[in-house]
């Protein structure tokens, strides 16, 4: 079954000349680990916004296992969790106080919060400070908290964007090591980073986004062979040039 | 329920860690009350229990003066220094400053000479009048020297009429006095008796005041039945700083966008802001009019007196806060940083606070400024709380001001819903 169906996806945000994403269509099926890769501006976080329903497409449709994502709001809600790129939890609260919140927001009653929050603080190794306010925090702390809220309700879907950047290498190490836990229980991975190597260990299947359009879509290894490269970057580069994109 | 539940307690443990907010919310309206209070307090005794000092400069030497002195010492309105008779402007006016007086009088010279005179000639005019004397003459003109009376700038101009209004009474009774002396004399040949004096002059009609409230109550307003709830007013609507600043955060944060993608709405968000900031602003009420009523007598301020219709304190304290939650909450909503909201937040509640006559008796400001009045809030939670606290009322009696509330709250909620539906929050 397909897990995220995207077809003549089209937006553009208001006061810009271009498109942000141009009749993009793509399709994700459900238990696999699909990586969104691409340039500065190329238009991941636009999508990823897109299919979480934080933007609405100005043309096109969005299907989430077969709800579309603007008609239904409450139902997909439930079927996905959101790592966004920033920190999105409450600083003055600890990880148990905001998992607490998170989860009752989320729909759970309050016995599964307690229960997932004990397993979840346990997995992701933050139980000796979760009740300590998350504010003092290191970067790799927060972000695994960032990730325990995102998991809570056990989502079947978990998008991820950048959900490494500005990790140590053992928490970036556990954290995909966590992923793919998940992934193995049955829940569809769709991670941005530009973190290629980390991507090549996480993902069996990528796209490749750039001014608004997906430019190569395969497994890893199928795009690999094709492109004639034996690393990811090697293909970005190949794909997308050398060239600055900070405009 | 559950979600509404979590939300409250989380907005209560953001609350009570935000120890600036707290500062803002409650020991600032705390200082604020006890410092304008005793100011107030100490111009309210000025004027209603102190005795006004006061420089007397007696160039005359005569009854009529003397007698003067003796009226104005009886009315006990002044707490009397006398100076050398010879003393100049300048001299007076040092004089004023070292002693700090409010006023100074000089008794012209011949006062009681002129005085009596002037006496002689009303009194000759009425008898001729009945026909006992025949016409004296010319009577002539500007014969007693005027009083002079030198007043400190401070001196506001209704204070300084009563007091003009008090020597004029004092004066009265001096003229009065000499006229109907002369006149007994002119008749009967014989003094005036002191007793018959005494029934003419002093026997006035008494006045009776009496403070106007609606539970028939007797409680002389004071510094502090005008100040607590005036603070408390404006402490209600400082929350701004707190909540509006707290929804900017939210909305600016990750965790709005987390919010955004989970299966609940933001109502639940906004209802729980509402009901934990209207127990902080209850909290405050509860706080402040404790100070009125336990601290201020042990700092010898006045006890704050407390209307009997508590019911409807609980309510115009609810309706308040309430009112001043959804104001905080649309200046969040609107507001694109923690800087807008908190800026914007303060000067308006300033603004509002000036044009609603808390910061300025509403009947002291300029016709213009009081059609602007109807329009803060903060001018009918004031009215709702004298109402009580100064008029005696009931919550019957201040129902048309809280009619007007209850408006301006739901406008409010509009804006906010509309703001929250265009930033498709809702």
């Amino acid at each position: 079954m397909k897990a995220i169906s995207i077809k003549n996806l089209s937006f553009q945000y208001s006061g810009q000349k271009d498109l942000c994403l141009d009749n993009l269509s793509l399709e994700v099926l459900e238990g696999e680990r699909f990586g969104l890769f691409g340039p500065n501006g190329a238009g991941k976080t636009t999508l990823m916004s897109l299919m979480t329903g934080l933007l609405t497409a100005d043309h096109g449709s969005i299907e989430l296992l077969g709800h579309n994502v603007s008609h239904n709001k409450k139902c997909i809600n439930k079927l996905f969790g959101f790592v966004p790129q920033d920190f999105s939890f409450y600083q003055d609260l600890s990880p148990l106080e905001n998992l607490e919140f998170f989860g009752a927001w989320a729909g759970l009653k309050s016995e599964e919060i307690k229960k997932r929050s004990i397993e979840l603080l346990d997995v992701l190794g933050l139980t000796e400070v979760g009740d300590k306010q998350v504010r003092r925090f290191s970067g790799g702390m927060k972000r695994r908290v960032n990730l325990a809220i995102a998991v809570i309700h056990e989502p079947k879907i978990l998008f991820l964007d950048e959900p490494t950047v500005g990790v140590d290498v053992q928490t970036r190490h556990a954290i995909v090591n966590y992923l793919l836990e998940l992934n193995k229980k049955g829940t569809t991975l769709v991670y941005t980073s530009h973190q290629l190597s980390e991507a090549e260990s996480l993902c069996e299947k990528v796209a490749l986004i750039d001014e608004g359009k997906i430019i190569a879509q395969d497994t890893l290894n199928g795009l690999l062979s094709i492109h004639h490269q034996d690393r990811l970057e090697g293909l970005f580069l190949n794909l997308t040039g050398k060239a600055y994109r900070d405009s | 329920m559950f979600k509404l539940w979590a939300t409250l307690v989380k907005d209560f443990r953001i609350l009570t860690r935000d120890r600036v907010g707290l500062t803002l919310m409650f020991i600032m309206p705390i200082i604020l009350v006890i410092v304008i209070t005793s100011i107030q307090s100490s111009t309210f005794e000025l004027v209603n229990d102190n005795k006004v000092p006061l420089i007397l400069s007696n160039r005359d030497n005569g009854k009529a003066s003397q007698e003067l002195i003796v009226a104005i010492k009886e009315m006990g309105m002044f707490e009397i220094s006398e100076t050398k008779e010879d003393f100049n402007e300048k001299e007076i006016a040092d004089f004023m400053h070292k002693k700090d007086a409010l006023i100074a009088i000089i008794i012209p010279k011949d006062f009681s000479n002129k005085i009596s005179l002037k006496a002689k000639d009303i009194a000759g005019k009425a008898l001729n009048e009945f026909g006992v004397t025949e016409e004296t003459g010319e009577s002539p003109k500007d014969l007693v020297d005027p009083l002079t009376l030198y007043y400190h700038p401070v001196l506001q101009e209704s204070f300084r009429y009563s007091i003009q209004g008090a020597l004029r009474s004092a004066l009265q009774i001096v003229e009065s006095k000499e006229i109907l002396q002369t006149l007994y004399f002119s008749l009967n040949e014989k003094e005036l008796p002191k007793g018959l004096e005494n029934e003419i002059i002093n026997n006035q009609i008494p006045i009776n005041e009496i403070p106007v409230s609606r539970d028939g109550s007797r409680n002389i307003p004071n510094a502090t039945q005008h100040n607590i709830p005036a603070w408390t007013v404006f402490a209600m609507f400082f929350v701004v700083i707190s909540l509006g600043s707290s929804v900017v955060k939210e909305k600016l944060s990750g965790s709005f966008i987390r919010l955004k993608t989970l299966p609940t709405s933001y109502f639940i968000a906004l209802i729980s802001k509402q009901i934990s900031y209207l127990l902080v602003t209850l909290a405050q009420v509860v706080v402040i009019f404790s100070i009125g009523v336990f601290l201020f007598p042990l700092i010898g301020l006045p006890k704050l007196n407390l209307p009997s219709d508590l019911v409807g304190l609980l309510i115009v304290s609810l309706i308040s806060g309430w009112c001043a939650i959804s104001y905080a909450i649309a200046i969040g909503v609107f507001a694109q940083t923690q800087e807008q909201a908190n800026g914007f937040g303060a000067v308006s509640i300033v603004i509002l606070a000036a044009i609603g006559g808390i910061l300025v008796p509403s009947f002291a400001m300029p016709e213009s400024f009081q059609v602007l009045m109807i329009l803060s809030p903060l001018h009918w939670c004031l009215e709702s709380y004298y109402g009580l606290f100064l008029e005696g009322g009931t919550l019957g009696d201040i129902i048309m001001n809280l009619i007007p509330l209850l408006a301006i709250i739901t406008v409010l909620q509009i804006i906010v819903l509309l703001g929250l539906k265009r930033k498709n929050l809702v």
